[in-house]
């Protein structure tokens, strides 16, 4: 699989490798940012849609240039630093939190001609860098000199930190059944149709179909965690607004907080990425070889992640927030015992196919 | 008392020795500028970890010397006072102290005007338990029932602007009667908001009352025993929520109430439909079903309601109050709020005193919230209903 390098070829033809890399990397910082203007106006209008309001409708048609209002708004804001702040860690921690989504991002194979980085131990590489926004956290909370930053920011360690290993359980679900670690191996496996995905049982013909109902829990299992690993609603509690007022990120303004929220909306989309990816076939067309060219493809694979990231959107606009011993409860207590049984079914499904 | 707090059963406390580890504490304010105090209360909190240990309520922040302003201000000008102490249920206020100052003078009102005061009041408080109920949702993390119900009050204010010409501090009573006549469309606007409210009342069922997580937050909180809710004088939602039967219009009916036909909903031990009597959802569940029973009222109202007569003739040109003294309560939206008046003949009261209902059971706070988590602590709160306006006046 050296297909995804193509575009790096071709561009390393004109301009040599270094600078080949550095236009290949500026890519999938350039769909973050254009991506959190969508995110941002479809959350607006998502919620407005659901409130019974017309949400913003002021700037420009249909408020189309309210989330570019917005971070405008976010630039002109004075940039304070609290007394009695930590000042490296304090200014540090967004861009640590910015750097985990942003690299997790480089893996994500948009299509099968195009990854920014083809690693091929992509997943792994995912959980590992996933982890670096618990340390971004962390340090601002700590750093804030504010009881609510760090008490937010010890709620959201724990809850990630214990978040991932129901969400390591099922990407090792997956992994197992396709003898792969490679993102774009995993994606390409699940060609030829929606019958082929690993949410319902992979590509193993009519024998599999025992298979699907543990995959299908082990879906809704990654999406519960994946919830709770971007800090949305239902589980926002690092960041609850009636109990710690904004957690971990209550003295940041301005542009730092900008990177919070960028990598909070960056986040929502590299789960929904991963979800894509190991679940619902990544880049490939959903109807087999129909629209499956290397350009409809990326359309495939933005198309089914954003799906996911308005479910999410929608959820926080519908449910009310768990407690953070709740929290505690539904994942130790009911998403890893019911991951590792899924996982042994998977394991058992990966030996036989 | 403490030992009645330790003894309940069914209780979601963290029991922790205390003793047992020495862990170093917390202290946090939240307040007054903490987005879920309800306003500017400021709660000084002692945390181990998560858990509360020790709560301190600090009060005043928003205290406008309501009493020596009476003292210096004619009977009629005190009304737009009431109104400020609870701003979110001014009708209700306005109700016993209007009901005092007529005792006091010995004015008599029309039927006309108790029954249309009665309806007014039950709106303001449809508008009172819209506004809690969602607020309470919003306490729990819940935006979108705010938005749906604030629909539904956007109804209730509209009426009561209708008849009053203001939307939230109304200044509407005064002794003698009301100060405008009704207006045509009135028992009309009334059936379609009672529709309109059932409807969205059982919306909100669906979304947030038996919603898993709401239940989940607030069932097993905040326990506030009976005997605890008596001995700290608490009244209205909060003390029928944990089982006591009280509620002053039924059991010493003023104004219009007894031609009601209502029942007071009281979630009784061993009666309840979620959780257990006495916590947050129960005070919740209470609220949701007064909103029913105001319909109701509302609904009789509309057929006893004379079409004839005025509300405004029976307002004495000239105010004239004998000397005396007299208490006059009323069922407030949130419990039993009365005023006591002390007059010396002039057109001044010597002393106005309120009972305010929220500074009453608010008291309670610091008694329930112990050993539950600072999240519980916001709901506890929300599950009170306060306004700060009348705790600190």
């Amino acid at each position: 699989m050296e297909n995804h390098q193509f575009l790096f070829n071709f561009i390393s033809e004109y301009t040599g490798d270094i600078l080949a890399g550095v236009l290949i990397a500026i890519i999938p910082l350039a769909l973050l940012l254009v991506y959190a203007l969508v995110a941002i106006y479809g959350e607006l209008k998502i919620a407005s849609f659901i409130q019974l309001k017309l949400g913003p409708m002021r700037t420009g048609k249909w408020g189309l240039l309210q989330p570019v209002a917005e971070v405008f708004k976010l630039l002109q804001k004075e940039d304070i630093t609290p007394d009695g702040a930590d000042k490296p860690l304090f200014n540090l921690a967004p861009f640590i939190i910015f750097l985990g989504c942003y690299a997790a991002l480089s893996v994500l194979p948009l299509s099968s001609h195009f990854a920014p980085s083809g690693l091929n131990i992509g997943l792994f590489f995912i959980i590992a860098i996933s982890s670096l926004a618990v340390l971004g956290i962390v340090m601002g909370g700590w750093a804030s000199n504010n009881k609510y930053s760090l008490i937010g920011a010890m709620r959201s360690v724990s809850q990630i930190i214990s978040y991932e290993i129901p969400a390591a359980m099922c990407i090792l679900g997956v992994a197992s059944m396709a003898h792969s670690l490679d993102m774009n191996v995993i994606s390409a496996q699940q060609q030829g149709g929606f019958w082929n995905w690993y949410v319902l049982g992979g590509p193993a013909g009519i024998s599999k179909i025992w298979l699907i109902p543990f995959t299908v829990v082990m879906f809704i299992v990654y999406f519960v965690t994946s919830l709770a690993e971007t800090n949305r609603t239902p589980f926002d509690v690092p960041e609850g607004e009636s109990e710690l007022v904004a957690g971990y990120h209550t003295e940041y303004s301005g542009m730092k907080f900008a990177f919070f929220y960028l990598a909070e909306y960056g986040n929502m989309f590299v789960v929904s990425a991963i979800m894509t990816v190991i679940f619902f076939g990544g880049w490939s067309s959903p109807f087999g070889d129909f629209l499956n060219s290397p350009i409809w493809q990326i359309f495939w694979f933005i198309a089914k992640s954003m799906f996911f990231v308005g479910l999410q959107i929608w959820l926080r606009w519908t449910l009310p927030r768990t407690r953070v011993d709740q929290l505690m409860y539904l994942c130790w207590k009911i998403l890893l015992p019911l991951s590792m049984v899924c996982f042994l079914a998977m394991a058992l499904g990966g030996m036989l196919y | 008392m403490e030992n009645n707090l330790e003894n309940t059963t069914n209780n979601n406390k963290i029991n922790i020795e205390y003793s047992q580890f020495d862990s170093e504490r917390m202290r946090l304010n939240a307040g007054p500028q903490h987005p879920s105090t309800h306003g500017v209360l400021r709660l000084e909190v002692e945390l181990d970890g998560e858990i509360v240990t020790d709560i301190i309520p600090h009060l005043g922040y928003l205290h406008r010397c309501f009493e020596k302003h009476c003292e210096n201000s004619n009977y009629n000008q005190i009304v737009p006072f009431v109104d400020r102490l609870d701003y979110v249920s001014a009708i209700n206020n306005e109700f016993p102290y209007v009901m005092a100052v007529e005792k006091l003078a010995g004015i008599e009102v029309s039927e006309k005007v108790q029954i249309l005061r009665a309806m007014c009041a039950e709106i303001n408080r449809i508008a009172n338990h819209l506004l809690a109920i969602s607020a309470f949702g919003l306490d729990s993390g819940a935006f979108t029932p705010l938005l749906f119900l604030f629909r539904e009050r956007e109804f209730a204010l509209g009426i009561l602007e209708k008849l009053s010409g203001a939307r939230l501090l109304y200044n509407y009573f005064c002794p003698g009667g009301v100060r405008y006549e009704i207006y045509s469309d009135f028992k009309k606007d009334v059936k379609v908001f009672i529709d309109s409210v059932r409807l969205a009342m059982k919306e909100m069922e669906d979304l947030l009352i038996f919603n898993d997580i709401f239940i989940k937050r607030t069932e097993k909180i905040g326990l506030l025993p009976k005997e605890v809710a008596i001995n700290f004088a608490c009244s209205g939602p909060v003390a029928r929520g944990s089982g006591i039967n009280f509620d002053i219009r039924k059991s010493a009916p003023y104004s219009s109430y007894d031609k009601f036909d209502f029942d007071i909903p009281v979630v009784e031990p061993g009666k309840e439909v979620v959780g257990v009597s006495g916590d947050c959802w129960s005070r919740n569940w209470v609220r949701v079903k007064e909103i029913e029973e105001s319909c109701k009222i509302l609904e009789q109202g509309i057929t006893l309601l004379p079409d004839e007569g005025s509300v405004t003739d029976g307002i004495p040109k000239k105010l004239k109050v004998p000397a005396g003294e007299v208490y006059c309560k009323a069922e407030n939206t949130k419990g039993e709020l009365g005023f006591y008046l002390v007059s010396n003949g002039s057109d001044k009261p010597e002393r106005v005193r309120a009972r305010a209902t929220s500074f009453v059971n608010l008291a309670i706070l610091p008694s329930i919230s112990k050993g539950y988590m600072f999240a519980d602590l916001i709901m506890i709160l929300g599950s009170i209903d306060i306004v700060l306006g009348e705790v600190d006046r």
